[in-house]
């Protein structure tokens, strides 16, 4: 029921998925630390982000360079109307009622401009307009704070001061900001359910036979720039709820954070690595990726300093941990190439032994 | 029945030249509003020379993606790996280039735009083996090939020259402008524009004139047939590939010399530059293209002269609008 007849299919993958989302349910409990609490939520956000993104990109076929300008839009609108009329709810409300429809008609635009013709054309339309957004944000500054973006403050209620339980009662201080981190897990949570619900509709089995033939599915008699519209409106808002849910943890909006055109690469890892056409290769890929990210690049980085001591030449270059990217364009690269299934495809159809 | 005379001629197909016209209209109609002459001259000027570099840049991208329908996301890094190879180049002679004769300059130029142009050439043989034959025919899987193409070759380019920005003095005799009258022309856009020239010349020659172009015109319009008859088009098309690559490290070199500067963003930047180009042309149409990047310049130029706070985005402004007057572009070579 919950999961829309859309089960795991394969044991490993629902141990696998328990496992993360009980871990990320306990977080605060288990992991009180500032650091420990920042991987959970990102896990959480980027998971529901990178499944509003398979819906593109795994169920319909179409590449979006896009996908963050959305997830910028919905942090942008909390963050300039939290900043300009002060930590309310009446503020949060506002953002939302302005961000999500903004960022529904932007992809309605788009989708109805460029996804009459072709996948190709699509993405490359995501690409400049995606890129001129990041330009506006970084120029206006008047609204957007230019590049050093918007600092607010919360409300009252999810301000880490707040102490909802003192530590005396469960041994564990609830504040605003465990409340804050159970908002975001919750509505995330709900938005991939939902998300699994749409693409297990028979709106979603349209979206799927698009990707396969998308010349048949039009002779089959559906509207196929209708559903793939509507398709992009959909991720497009749950990627600005995405982006709302990460303004209120960072309190802060800025173009590194929530715009570049890094974190789009972030995404489409994410996507390849969990498996694209399955919402729960989201999660496992989020999970995994921020993991690695988060803990491998200390690693490099000593292993950069390491290699720098004993005088190697350009190892030490080459493993400075700002040179991550270099090797997660090597990975991604390499799981396009290898693994196009992604774990989830793995683990569901395991590769059969060469007789 | 009719019989048509051997020495008939074949019927002409009909000339559309409305986009021709296109730059000079929009040129003319910009006149009024700038008001003074000579900065209409020099404006103009300026976006000839950048439409040419752009030009050069993405006229690789479209006959790729006409030739054999792969649309490289990773472009622009043969961009950079070309401004960057140039600087090899260009920085140990210094002194050849601060020499104020124009011999000398252009002797120090000459081997630093073709070995730029030789590097990315070998690289584009490197991504075309490595990068895109695997997936042929498969457009998501050569976006997400070509993307990731990109990050890691912007990213090896840090590693290996360090993040900072590398700048690149033009040449002492290509520095300042003629004047004539009132009007100054920087002299480095002359030299921009004749080479884009020469490019745009050479192109047209080749796909018109000689049989490898007959058969790349062949192969865009119907790649099965020309197979069918017997080419080879695979090693065709590999040749076009690092052609439209080294095409793309010589436009990295101009453009870097234009900006005086070098750094490992400018593939990235130019990217989304040459797409639009491209879109706006029809992918797969070299004239289209050639029309394409001078409307880019020119909208960018007076854009930024008249409104500058449009210029951010009068890009995307353009392309939309010439969407809306033609969905596949000014001239739509493939039926795809």
């Amino acid at each position: 029921m919950i999961l829309s007849g859309d089960p795991p299919r394969s044991r490993v993958l629902s141990i696998i998925l328990i496992v993360i989302i009980a871990a990320l349910a306990v977080a605060p409990l288990l992991f009180p630390g500032a650091k420990a609490m920042n991987v959970a939520t990102k896990i959480c956000i980027f998971a529901a982000l990178v499944a509003s993104y398979d819906l593109l990109l795994g169920y319909t076929g179409s590449v979006s360079f896009a996908h963050t300008m959305f997830y910028g839009i919905g942090s942008y609108s909390i963050a300039i109307a939290l900043y300009s009329m002060g930590p309310s709810w009446a503020a949060v409300a506002t953002g939302v009622v302005i961000g999500l429809p903004l960022a529904m008609l932007l992809a309605l635009a788009i989708g109805l401009f460029s996804l009459r013709v072709e996948a190709i054309f699509f993405a490359m339309i995501t690409l400049a307009v995606a890129s001129a957004f990041l330009v506006l944000a970084s120029q206006l500054s008047w609204l957007t704070g230019g590049e050093d973006g918007r600092s607010f403050q919360l409300p009252e209620l999810l301000r880490p001061g707040t102490v909802l339980i003192p530590k005396n009662w469960l041994g564990l201080e609830v504040n605003g900001r465990v409340l804050t981190y159970y908002v975001i897990f919750i509505a995330s949570a709900l938005m991939i359910l939902a998300l699994l619900r749409v693409v297990n509709s028979p709106f979603g089995r349209v979206l799927q036979a698009i990707r396969e033939n998308r010349f048949r599915a039009e002779a089959l008699g559906f509207r196929t720039v209708f559903h793939l519209t509507y398709a992009n409106c959909l991720a497009a808002t749950v990627a600005a709820s995405a982006g709302m849910l990460n303004a209120l943890w960072l309190r802060y909006a800025g173009p590194d954070t929530s715009l570049s055109f890094a974190i789009m690469l972030d995404i489409l890892l994410m996507v390849v690595i969990g498996g694209m056409g399955t919402i729960y290769g989201a999660i496992i890929g989020a999970a995994i990726f921020i993991l690695a990210q988060n803990y491998l690049q200390a690693l490099m980085g000593a292993v950069s300093s390491a290699a720098a001591d004993a005088g190697l030449p350009l190892l030490p270059g080459l493993l400075h941990p700002d040179r991550w990217l270099l090797w997660l364009g090597l990975l991604f690269i390499a799981s396009v190439y290898f693994f196009p299934t992604g774990v989830v495809g793995r683990l569901r159809n395991p590769p059969r032994p060469q007789p | 029945m009719s019989e048509l005379a051997a020495t008939a001629a074949l019927p002409k197909p009909k000339r559309d030249l409305l986009p021709v016209l296109l730059p000079a209209i929009l040129a003319l109609m910009m006149l009024p509003l700038i008001g003074s002459p000579s900065s209409w001259v020099t404006l103009t000027v300026a976006s000839f020379a950048m439409g040419m570099m752009i030009f050069i840049m993405a006229s690789g991208l479209t006959l790729v993606f006409g030739l054999m329908d792969v649309l490289n996301f990773g472009h622009g890094a043969f961009i950079a790996v070309g401004a960057y190879v140039a600087t090899l180049v260009l920085l140990p002679l210094a002194s050849w280039v601060q020499a104020d004769s124009l011999l000398t300059n252009l002797a120090v130029l000459a081997p630093a735009a073709v070995l730029a142009m030789a590097v990315s050439g070998a690289l584009g043989l490197v991504v075309e083996r490595v990068l895109i034959l695997p997936v042929y025919g498969q457009h998501l899987k050569q976006i997400l090939m070509t993307t990731g193409g990109l990050i890691v070759a912007e990213q090896a380019l840090y590693a290996l020259w360090g993040p900072q920005i590398i700048p690149l003095p033009l040449p002492t005799s290509l520095r300042g402008s003629f004047i004539i009258g009132d009007v100054a022309i920087a002299k480095y856009r002359l030299l921009a524009m004749l080479v884009g020239l020469v490019v745009f010349a050479a192109i047209q020659l080749v796909l018109n004139r000689t049989k490898i172009g007959l058969l790349i015109r062949a192969g865009v319009e119907n790649r099965e047939m020309v197979e069918a008859l017997g080419y080879r088009i695979r090693r065709l098309f590999l040749g076009v590939f690092m052609v439209g690559s080294g095409l793309a490290g010589l436009g990295g070199v101009m453009w870097a010399l234009y900006r005086e500067q070098v750094h490992a963003s400018m593939g990235n930047d130019l990217t989304v530059l040459v797409f639009i180009v491209v879109i706006i042309g029809g992918l797969g149409s070299i004239g289209g293209c050639f029309i394409g990047a001078l409307l880019v310049a020119m909208v960018a130029n007076y854009g930024g002269f008249l409104v500058p706070k449009l210029a951010l985005v009068s890009n995307i402004l353009l392309m939309v609008a010439i969407l809306m007057w033609r969905p596949r572009g000014l001239y739509a070579v493939t039926s795809r």
